[in-house]
């Protein structure tokens, strides 16, 4: 499905060069949920902006289907089937979230359809559908929100940032369930994540060090030696 | 009312008219009246003295609506039109206008709308202004409205004006004069391009107790367009004033926002906001990854943002 061939993502700091990314290889293999983790600032983010070609890579490939799309922009990437839900969810003006879902899906989608969008992320849509997505949202509503605009898409390689921020205690639980559900669906999913609950429904979990992949496998494997480590 | 295609896409665009609306009504073409209704709380008459109209609005009168739109559909005509709205104590009513210009010819065509609104005590004004140009002659589609508002004791204004398109040049002058606990709310939506010019300037005096203004104008200039904008307001007394300037600025366009704000009472509270800068990229990025292209994304945006 997806491949990363030696990664660099490098930034200018003053003189020198400061290495985020360093020699990064990975596969993700269709209908798999790969969760991504490590510690802040290990460069989860700057990754999976790389694969929606939102950061340009220094160095290295990126191979999706088969195709190589280093150089492609967002747009294609988009088009392609690459869908990415943002850890800081973005605010408008002048648009609600009907319009965002219509935006995401490509096409008019009925207020039915977006209204069952919106339930999946257990919002009311209601009170919802019309809403500007502005910062009169709450920090979770927004998320929600992010989170049903990829639901919208019908990509086929969902790649989600942290969707746990800011979401309640109370709806993890359908958090959960709906990357289930999205894997029955034959999605595949790369989701970068802190939350155990979540590490624990991957087929694979890669942990990120300092630009690195330090130690990638199993659940039971992987948990077990971070574990290990806390120790 | 016989109307050419061009006046009705103006009628349309301005008034959202596809035929004779309820209420009161007069239609400008070409400097002409050429139609003309009152009802029985709406009597619309023309001045003597000068091009214009008197709208008398009796009190009481509610959820009616004055439509007034004008359109200009021949080249070289320049106009100075002084309509004044008397609104009647405790009155609610909705005024339409708006104004169109069509210019394929070579020379200027303009606009002058003076606009003067009383107020009378307890009563609420919707009005809504919206500015449009098209015809692709050498000849300018000028546009210069002047409003000027005298709100007595506890009435309110919504003012809703905006230029979109088409209009080569414009200077906008809002006054406002607002007596005891009267309300002001004023959303402005300015779009230029091309060599387009537009100034506009808001002087709201809040004199009264408890009087409030909420200015918001927000523009968009794109191409080699300018725009200046001055917004002040005056505190004479405890009262709360709040202005908004935020503008997308786009390829080589200029704008230059003046915000001013003049208390003259240790209760006046007033508030000024303005930004200035390029479409924001984090919503471009987000439009892009969700499939448009970025062209396709920056009018989203700019709709969005002039909604
Ligand atoms: N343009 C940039 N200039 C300088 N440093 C940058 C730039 N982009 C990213 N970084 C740095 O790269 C590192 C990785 O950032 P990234 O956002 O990918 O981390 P992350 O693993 O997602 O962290 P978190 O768990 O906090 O979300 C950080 O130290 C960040 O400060
Ligand atoms: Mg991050």
């Amino acid at each position: 499905m997806l491949k990363l061939i030696d990664i660099d993502f490098e930034v200018k700091k003053g003189r020198s060069r400061l290495k985020i990314l360093d020699h990064l290889s990975l596969e993700i293999l269709p209908n798999t949920l790969t969760v991504i983790t490590g510690p802040n600032g290990s460069g989860k983010s700057t990754l999976a902006e790389i694969v929606m070609g939102i950061k340009t890579p220094t160095n290295g490939r990126i191979i999706l289907n088969n195709i190589d799309i280093t150089d492609k922009s967002i747009t294609e990437r988009a088009k392609l089937g690459i869908a990415f839900s943002f850890q800081q969810p973005v605010k408008f003006n002048g648009i609600n979230v009907y319009d965002l879902l219509n935006i995401a899906n490509g096409e008019l989608i009925s207020k039915e359809e977006a209204s069952k969008l919106l339930k999946s992320v257990g919002l009311d849509s209601e009170k919802y559908l019309l809403r500007e997505v502005n910062g009169k949202l709450s920090g979770g509503e927004l998320k929600r929100i992010e989170i049903a605009s990829i639901l919208a898409r019908n990509a086929e390689l969902l790649i989600f940032d942290e969707p746990e921020a800011g979401i309640d205690l109370w709806s993890f639980e359908d958090l959960t369930r709906l990357f289930r559900k999205l894997k029955a669906m034959k999605k595949t999913l790369l989701i970068i994540s802190h939350q155990e609950r979540i590490l624990k429904l991957a087929d694979k979990i890669i942990v990120l060090e300092e630009g690195s992949i330090k130690d990638q496998g199993k659940p039971a494997d992987v948990l077990a030696k971070i574990k290990e480590e806390k120790r | 009312m016989n109307w050419t295609n061009e006046e009705k896409q103006i009628f349309c665009e301005v008034a959202d008219v596809f035929e004779i609306p309820e209420g009161a009504y007069n239609f400008r073409v070409n400097g002409k009246s050429v139609g003309r209704k009152s009802t029985e709380n709406i009597n619309i008459e023309p001045k003597t003295d000068v091009s214009g109209l008197d709208i008398h609005i009796k009190p009481g009168t509610k959820n009616e609506t004055v439509h007034i739109p004008v359109a200009i559909s021949v080249t070289g005509l320049s106009e100075a039109v002084y309509n004044d709205f008397h609104v009647g104590k405790g009155a609610d009513v909705t005024i339409i206008a708006g104004c169109g210009i069509y210019n394929c010819g070579p020379t200027d065509s303009t606009h002058n709308g003076i606009h003067r609104f009383f107020i009378e005590k307890g009563a609420k004004v919707r009005y809504i202004e919206r500015h449009y140009g098209f015809g692709g002659g050498r000849g300018g589609k000028i546009l210069n409205p002047v409003t000027e508002l005298y709100m007595e004791d506890d009435t309110e204004a919504l003012l809703e004006m905006e230029q979109i398109k088409g209009v080569d040049s414009t200077i906008r002058e809002t006054k406002a004069k607002l007596g005891d606990r009267a309300k002001l709310v004023v959303k402005e939506r300015l779009m230029t391009h091309g060599r387009q010019k537009a100034e506009s300037s808001y002087n709201v005096i809040l004199d009264g107790v408890d009087s409030t203004a909420d200015v918001v104008s927000r523009a968009i200039a794109q191409d080699v367009s300018r725009q200046n904008l001055k917004l002040t307001i005056v505190g004479n007394n405890k009262c709360r004033g709040h202005s908004e300037c935020n503008a997308i600025l786009m390829d080589d366009a200029k704008v230059i926002a003046t915000p001013s704000l003049e208390a003259a009472n240790i209760n006046a509270e007033l508030i000024h906001e303005a930004a200035i800068g390029k479409i924001a990229g984090d919503q471009l990025t987000k439009l892009m990854t969700l499939g448009l292209t970025k062209k396709e994304a920056e009018s989203k945006i700019i709709n969005g943002f002039l909604k």
